[in-house]
Parts: structure tokens; C-alpha cells; sequence
């Protein structure tokens, strides 16, 4: 968190913004008196950036659980939530989540305590530590990481220690089903993850995700990485598959498969701790679909930031907002397609999983990203 | 089907380095930790086994390598209450074994009933007014099976799509006797009143409507990929193994045997329909996988409703005006004598023995149930499939638990 304070490590050359993150925008303009500390600078700023991320997350998983409440209602031809708050029960969420706020906080007999206590700390500090690293405009980012992508995917991939450690703590035969199933899934499908990610990361040559967002501006800003090179269309749907098993979304859903294991690895959890690892999930949904977008989508990019561009805007708070709406409205998207396909399909069986992710998923992305490879060399070694 | 993998022997817990060279020049095989077999409950609380029935499994991972199925949580004394009470008392009893087919079960129960009364009449109107019902019940009945099986394969809004269609049925029942689920409608001697007016009318409409929900239906759960590779080649029951536990209904036919007790021992006016073309007898095929998988049975439950369809249009056709029930005293005296009827429910053979010494209680009083019979199966059908499958098998059995249990 010490890079908030920095200027990031060092920004390629092509970066659009030789800027800072605004915490140290803040921080620069508020007028602070001389006698406060270095070191009580640093830690306020990692106290907001931390609170600006928990909001953010609780933001995040208010909007998606109302959103897919109201999404699955729909498709099956029920109205959802409609009556807290008034319009279309938008306070349901808000309502639940004060009662999960007061209910008794249980853990089991024979729990081990210490690890039942801890996996929602990890599951939940792992979402936040990912989500630090996306940038949410160009130039609002809790740190300018060259390596954004490696920082959020392996911050990203700690969620399953969590998960593990609820699923043994437990000491539910049902949840520690769940936690294997976990571990195999996310084992199977990490590696076909990263592979799909390194076609978009061959076609933009970043793995930063604001490079690579400021990449795809071309083409009155719909020059994103699936028009760029053919490879990335496949690549985005092995991303995509991925994204699911990662973040255990139906049809991948076994570590909790309700009519199968009970709850998984949610079994013994309740009141604010199971809204731990529901916050996690829709967090985590958010930020693939996000990482998806970046890599794939363009970012931040679209026709309306081109048109701001092209006003001169670039810079201006109008310009970061439009860029901050873009991608958002690029995640939730993919927050509804995930939604979609989990009120559409069946669950897959562990044995179909793992033969997919072993068999099928990751050697197509090798493949796509030999293709992607040669697209490139050829596009820029042998016709330049 | 894959034998189950038994546990040969208890490795020895001892360190691997003390092992020996023995005289026949093999190592000793020992291991740092011992493995064995979990045993866990499925039940009595659990999504999967549609009621408060028990399933102790023991597996191996995710491989089951045994399951025990455990009855008698919802246990009734219902074939003693069927002793201690009047012959009609007795019908409201029976709505309660299997509560998705309410009508099929006061069906069975009135024909035995009425076997052993030979001067009784029952009126045309009051036979087709049965069947109309029957077989409204058993659409309702598959379509929870259908719902509840994607549930089960995790599949969620089909079984949404499943209970409006099955909520449209139940108004009709409402309509016609008051109850939604427990209708003692059918008595002995027919039915308990006339259909209201224009009641014909409206399940015609929800026969045209659920036709084409129906092929809705198929195509979204039925012809899905991930519930055919879920499905298919899973808990296969040959034909010898149908025949071997007694297997009826769907869970029969779709192992292809083609039976069908409204086809092959006719009651009511379902020779007559049969003869007319008003329904087949739709037997499980292997068209995804082996014949008698858990899909096969599943598509024989689904295209069973399309012939119920096809049973209530040609029962609209039928139908005329008349009385719908016979002179029946408001004390039933039954004459000495025993008699066993089995009808088709939509889980098989539900029959009725039924004894009596020519008082108004019966004497003695014994349910077939299918879903009971059925369930035997699971023991011998559940070792050796992945945890998820065992799911699946016990699904595909579409067990109602007050049945089972009684």
C-alpha cells in the first residue's frame, strides 16, 4: 500500500497519463498543517483508500445481489423484491444485510475457531487486495502497477485458501466437500485463465491495465482487443468459462451446490460471516468481468470517451467520470451474463469439470495463443 | 454400470521405510496415513432426497462405493388407520401418500373398493370426469417431477416454469372440489359432484396452452447438453433389473419395458381410449445414452404428459351429460369378500388390497405403493457413480416420500 503514496514503479513510455493516484491528489490539495507526520499522511491515506474499497465492495455486492434477484425473478416469470424501499424492493439488500448484521454469530462445536473465524477475513482481504489493483478511470487508482494483471490475479487466487480453510474448519463432511471441490476447480481452471489473458496481453504488449485500456482507443474508440486480433474472440470465451469455475458461478457452482452438498463449504456459516463470502463473490464477479472488459473490451474506451477526447476534455473530471461509467456498465454486463447463464443451465459434474479445464480448455488456449503469436509476427514483423 | 470398488484391506499405518523385503522377493507395501471410507448422511434433512427420507452413503472422495437408503420418517400408520375407519373415511387417508397425485391414489383406492361392490353402478360421465382427472394430475405430478429433477441437476428455473403450469392445474382442481393438493374428489361410486360450468371449457384452453409450453420445456432442460451429459449413461437399470426389484411406471418404462397398466389391464374407459389412438406408451429408447438411464426416464415422464394430453382432449370428446356418481348409501356396507386393483400413478403401480367381512370398516387394508418399490433400487443402482450422479439416480426415481412411508 506504500505505492499509494508513489508515483507507481516506473510508467511505459506510451502511458496517456503521467499522473498520480488521486489519494495523493487529495492529500496534496487539502490544506494539512505543517505539524502533522509523514508516516500519519501514509497511514490516512491507506485508512481511505481502504474505505473507499470496502464501500466500493459493499456497493458492488448491494447492486449484484439486488440485480440478480431481479434478474432471476424475471426469468422466471416472478417479480423479485418489490416491496423494501418502495420502488422494485431496492432497499431488499440493505434490509437483508442489517439482518445478517444482527444475527448471533455461531460457529460450530468442533469448529477449529481460529481458521472458521479467518476464512472470511482471507476470502474477504483477498477481493480487496484484487480490487485495488483495477484501475476504476485513468486517473483513479489506488496504484499504477505495471504488472496489474499478475497483482490482481494472484492476489485473486488467495480467495481459495479461504475457501479451503472455511471447508475444513467447519468440520462438516459436507464442507470439506466443498472446499476439495474448490481447491480441484480452481486449480483446473487457473491455468487456462492466464493462458486465454495472454492473447489480449500479446495483442496490447501491457499488462497494465491502464496501458492496456489506453491501447484500445483507436477506431473512435472501438479499437478494443477482440477487433484487434481474431485469437481474442476464442480467448475471451476460455476467459470467460474460466472467470465462471473461478468465481464458482453456476454451471460451475459445485464448491456450494445446494442439491448436492447442502451449502459446500457455506454449510456451518451464517449471519455476518456468510455475508462475507457472499460479498466476495460478487465482488470477484465484478472483477473478472471487469478484468474481461479491460483486456478484451477496451476499458474505458468507447465512442463517448473518443468524443470527449476529440472536445479536448481529456483530463477533465467530465472525461474521468465517462471513462469510470464505461467500465462499469462493460463489468455489469458481464455481471449479467453470468447471471444469465447461472438461472439458464444445469451444474456440470466434478469429473466433466476437471476433463474440460484439463483437456479442452487449456490446450485451446495454448492454441490461441500460438495463433495470437503468429497474428502478431505477421502483422507487424513481416508486413512492417 | 461399473462394479463398486471395494476396500480389499485396512492398510497398515507404519512408516514406509520400515518396510521389508519379503521371502517371496516382494517389498511390503505400507503407507504414512491411513485412508478410509467417509460415511456421511445423506438426509434426513438434505435437498436431495425430496422429503425426509435418509441415504447413508459411504464414499471414497467423490466416488460412492455404498448407500443405504433409510425409511420411516414420515410413517402414518395409514394402512391401520384404513382398518379402524369407514370405507369413506378411509379416502381423505389416501390423499396423503402421495400428495402430487392425490387424485390417482382416491382413484385406486375407490376401485377396490368398488371391485368388491359388483351391484354398483358407476355412470359414464362420472368415469370420464376420473379420467380428465387423473390425468391432470399426472401432468401435475410429472411436472414437479420435471422441475425437481432440474433442481437436482441444479437447474433452477425450470422448476419455476414447471409450478405455474402446475398451479394452473391445481386451479382447476380448485375449482372443481376446493382443495389444491388433497382433493378426495373421486369417491367410491364416481365423483363427489358435477364440474362446474364451463369447467370443460378451461382445461381444454390449458391443454392447447401446455402444448406449446411443453416443447418449451423439452428444449430448455430435456435437450440441454450439460443435463444430457448429467444424465445420460447414468444409474442404468437394464431390463432384468426392472424386472428383478419390480419396477413400475416410468421408472419401468424407461428401461423398455412396454407396460402400462391403463393399456395392459384396463380400468375406467382406458381400453377404450387405447383402441381410439388417444394414447402410446411412451418406453425409454437409450437415444442419448443406454436405455434405462436417468435421462430415459425422465423423457418417458415428459412425454407421458403429452399422452395424458392427448387422454384428456379425447375424455373432452367423450364426455356427455349425466350423472357423476352412483347410488351410493351415505353408510357403505362393503359384501365379504377381498380384491386387489393396481392403477397407473404417475410413479407406477399404486394398489390397493382391500378385505372386507361385509361390515363398515374393512378387515383388512394393504397399499402397494409405487414409490416404495421403486426406491429398492437405489442400493444396487448408487455404488460406483460420482456424488453428483447419486443425486441424479435419486432423482430420476421421483420418490414422493408420504408414499414411501405411508
Amino acid at each position: 500500500m506504500l505505492a499509494l503514496m508513489q508515483n507507481g514503479g516506473g510508467a511505459l513510455a506510451q502511458t496517456p497519463n503521467e499522473g498520480t493516484n488521486f489519494l495523493h491528489e487529495l492529500l496534496l490539495w487539502l490544506p494539512l498543517p505543517e505539524w502533522i507526520p509523514g508516516w500519519a499522511l501514509i497511514l490516512g491515506a491507506v485508512g481511505a483508500g481502504v474505505g473507499i474499497l470496502v464501500g466500493l465492495v459493499s456497493l458492488i455486492a448491494l447492486w449484484s445481489v439486488w440485480m440478480e434477484r431481479k434478474v432471476s425473478g424475471h426469468m422466471q416469470c416472478r417479480n423479485g423484491p418489490m416491496y423494501a424501499g418502495g420502488w422494485h424492493g431496492w432497499a431488499q439488500t440493505i434490509a437483508d444485510g442489517i439482518k445478517l448484521f444482527q444475527k448471533e454469530d455461531m460457529i460450530p462445536i468442533g469448529a477449529d475457531r481460529a481458521l472458521f473465524v479467518l476464512s472470511p477475513a482471507i476470502v474477504l482481504a483477498s477481493i480487496f487486495g484484487a480490487l485495488a489493483a483495477l484501475p476504476l478511470s485513468y486517473d483513479w487508482y489506488f496504484a499504477r502497477m505495471d504488472l496489474g494483471i499478475f497483482t490482481i490475479l494472484a492476489i485473486g487466487s488467495t480467495t481459495t485458501i479461504g475457501v479451503i480453510m472455511a471447508g475444513w474448519a467447519s468440520n462438516s463432511k459436507w464442507s470439506l466437500y466443498g472446499a476439495m471441490r474448490e481447491a480441484a476447480q480452481v486449480v483446473a481452471y487457473e491455468i487456462p485463465l492466464g493462458i486465454a489473458l495472454m492473447v489480449p496481453l500479446i495483442t496490447l504488449g501491457t499488462f497494465s491495465l491502464l496501458d492496456a485500456s489506453a491501447l484500445q482507443s483507436g477506431f473512435f474508440g472501438m479499437g478494443w482487443a477482440i477487433f484487434q486480433n481474431p485469437l481474442c474472440l476464442p480467448a475471451f470465451i476460455i476467459f470467460w468459462i474460466a472467470a465462471l469455475a473461478e468465481t464458482k458461478r453456476a454451471p460451475f457452482d459445485l464448491p456450494e451446490a445446494e442439491s448436492e452438498l447442502v451449502a459446500g463449504f457455506l454449510t456451518e456459516f451464517s449471519g455476518i460471516r456468510w455475508s462475507f463470502f457472499f460479498m466476495e463473490e460478487y465482488a470477484a464477479m465484478f472483477l473478472m468481468s471487469a478484468v474481461g472488459a479491460v483486456f478484451f473490451f477496451g476499458g474505458f474506451e468507447s465512442p463517448a470517451t473518443y468524443a470527449l477526447r476529440s472536445a479536448g476534455m481529456e483530463g477533465t473530471i467530465v472525461f474521468s467520470l465517462v471513462c469510470f461509467v464505461t467500465l462499469v456498465l462493460k463489468a455489469f454486463t458481464g455481471v449479467f451474463l453470468m447471471m444469465w447463464l447461472r438461472w439458464t443451465l444445469p451444474r456440470v459434474r466434478i469429473d466433466q469439470v476437471m476433463t474440460m479445464g484439463y483437456k479442452y480448455l487449456t490446450p485451446l488456449a495454448l492454441i490461441c495463443v500460438l495463433g495470437a503469436a503468429i497474428w502478431e509476427a505477421i502483422l507487424h514483423v513481416v508486413l512492417n | 454400470m461399473t462394479s463398486p470398488p471395494q476396500a480389499e484391506h485396512k492398510p497398515s499405518i507404519r512408516p514406509a521405510d520400515e518396510a521389508r523385503t519379503l521371502p517371496s522377493g516382494e517389498r511390503e507395501f505400507f503407507m504414512d496415513v491411513a485412508t478410509s471410507d467417509l460415511e456421511v448422511n445423506m438426509g434426513p434433512q438434505h435437498p436431495a432426497t425430496h422429503g425426509v427420507m435418509r441415504v447413508l452413503l459411504r464414499t471414497d472422495g467423490e466416488l460412492v462405493t455404498g448407500a443405504q437408503p433409510h425409511l420411516g420418517y414420515l410413517h402414518r400408520c395409514a394402512e391401520k388407520i384404513g382398518e379402524s375407519v369407514e370405507w369413506l373415511q378411509y379416502l381423505p387417508y389416501t390423499d396423503r401418500y402421495d400428495y402430487l397425485s392425490a387424485m390417482n391414489n382416491n382413484l385406486s383406492y375407490s376401485l377396490a373398493v368398488e371391485a368388491l361392490m359388483p351391484e354398483l353402478e358407476i355412470p359414464r360421465r362420472g368415469t370420464m370426469i376420473r379420467m380428465i382427472c387423473a390425468e391432470l394430475n399426472r401432468i401435475a405430478s410429472h411436472l414437479v417431477a420435471f422441475g425437481t429433477y432440474g433442481l437436482d441437476i441444479g437447474a433452477f428455473t425450470p422448476f419455476f416454469y414447471a409450478f405455474r403450469e402446475r398451479e394452473w392445474i391445481q386451479a382447476l382442481f380448485e375449482k372443481i372440489c376446493g382443495a389444491r393438493l388433497t382433493y378426495s374428489y373421486i369417491r367410491i361410486g364416481g365423483v363427489f359432484n358435477d364440474t362446474p360450468p364451463g369447467w370443460l371449457q378451461e382445461v381444454a384452453d390449458f391443454c392447447d396452452v401446455f402444448e406449446e409450453k411443453w416443447q418449451e420445456y423439452y428444449d430448455l432442460l430435456i435437450e440441454n447438453h450439460i443435463f444430457v451429459q448429467r444424465t445420460a449413461n447414468v444409474g442404468v437399470i437394464s431390463e432384468e433389473m426392472a424386472y428383478d426389484f419390480g419396477l413400475t411406471g416410468p421408472m419401468l418404462r424407461g428401461s423398455g419395458v412396454d407396460f402400462d397398466l391403463r393399456r395392459d389391464m384396463p380400468y375406467l374407459e382406458y381400453g377404450e381410449a387405447h383402441d381410439a389412438g388417444a394414447f402410446k406408451v411412451p418406453i425409454g429408447t437409450g437415444e442419448k445414452g443406454t436405455v434405462g438411464d436417468c435421462w430415459d426416464r425422465t423423457q418417458v415422464r415428459m412425454v407421458e404428459m403429452m399422452e395424458s394430453l392427448g387422454l384428456v382432449r379425447w375424455c373432452l370428446e367423450q364426455i356427455e351429460p349425466g350423472p357423476v356418481i352412483g347410488d351410493v348409501p351415505r353408510v357403505i356396507k362393503v359384501p365379504p369378500g377381498e380384491a386387489y386393483v393396481g392403477i397407473e400413478n404417475p410413479r407406477g403401480e399404486l394398489g390397493h388390497y382391500m378385505h372386507s367381512d361385509g361390515g363398515k370398516i374393512a378387515t383388512r387394508c394393504r397399499v402397494r405403493a409405487p414409490s416404495f418399490v421403486n426406491l429398492a433400487v437405489l442400493e444396487d443402482l448408487m455404488p460406483g457413480t460420482l456424488l453428483a450422479d447419486s443425486v441424479a439416480i435419486i432423482g430420476s426415481t421421483d420418490i414422493v416420500i408420504g408414499e414411501t412411508d405411508r
